[in-house]
């Protein structure tokens, strides 16, 4: 018999499920960005907002933010769980850390829609 | 017979020292898949304020441009197109390695040289060019 010390249900599979989810959405938004700099490459501020300015590729790209942050958090909790051991100093810098990225993600929204 | 077990048994480490020990390439593709991306994190600021300023106006434009123009700036988004790339070829790898592809010993060795070589590649190309 295996004892457990009972931390919730899923011992992290969802987050591991959600890394590789987001990292995939993460690899085809990089593919499709690269595919268009290659195919209009921007010279100067006009041709690059361009690339921007359609409705599609602004949410395309918050899309991409988006998975990027929640996959950073992923990253970020299990870098804390392996180096850092007093608890405390654990919560307090995956709090931070959350906190950080929720802000990051209005940042984001702000500034695709803001031009 | 004893006194040899003795002797081995004293002379193994007390501890892991991970500078001591000599890692196979797939340890250090995977180290470095940690270290890029907490850099990635530790610096999505900085990218996130310069992709702000090259889209709000031309004059954010020209003043992204500028301060991307200083060597030490340069080098510093080199490094994060390095860290980029390294993330992202390691993270590909991880992916096939999830779906039990290539993970034979030959294989993820060479895999892994693959992924530095890309990443190491890419990033001189794309820095020379954008030097």
């Amino acid at each position: 018999m295996v004892k457990r010390i009972v931390v919730g249900a899923r011992y992290g599979l969802k987050e591991w499920l959600i890394q590789r989810v987001t990292a995939l959405v993460m690899a085809v938004y990089t593919l499709l960005f690269a595919g268009m700099l290659v195919l209009c490459t921007p010279t100067g501020f006009e041709s690059w907002r361009a690339l921007f300015e359609p409705q599609w590729m602004r949410l395309a790209t918050l899309v991409f933010l988006l998975s990027l942050f929640w996959h950073a958090w992923i990253g970020m909790r299990d870098i804390l769980m392996d180096y850092v051991k007093p608890t405390l100093l654990r919560l307090a810098l995956q709090v931070v850390t959350v906190l950080l990225l929720v802000a990051y993600a209005g940042w984001a929204i702000q500034i695709l829609w803001s031009f | 017979m004893e006194t040899t077990n003795n002797m081995l048994a004293s002379q193994r480490p007390k501890y892991l020292n991970l500078f001591r020990i000599r890692q196979p390439v797939p340890a250090v593709v995977s180290i470095l898949h940690r270290i890029s991306g907490a850099a990635l994190f530790i610096f999505a600021w900085a990218l996130l304020w310069l992709l702000q300023l090259t889209l709000e106006s031309a004059d954010g434009y020209a003043q992204a441009a500028a301060v991307a123009g200083h060597w030490l700036v340069k080098l510093f988004l080199i490094g994060m197109l390095w860290a980029f790339l390294h993330h992202f070829f390691a993270g590909l790898r991880f992916l096939l390695l999830d779906v039990h592809i290539g993970i034979d010993l030959p294989a993820a060795r060479k895999t892994s040289w693959a992924v530095l070589a890309l990443s190491l590649g890419l990033t001189l190309v794309l820095g020379v060019w954008l030097w």
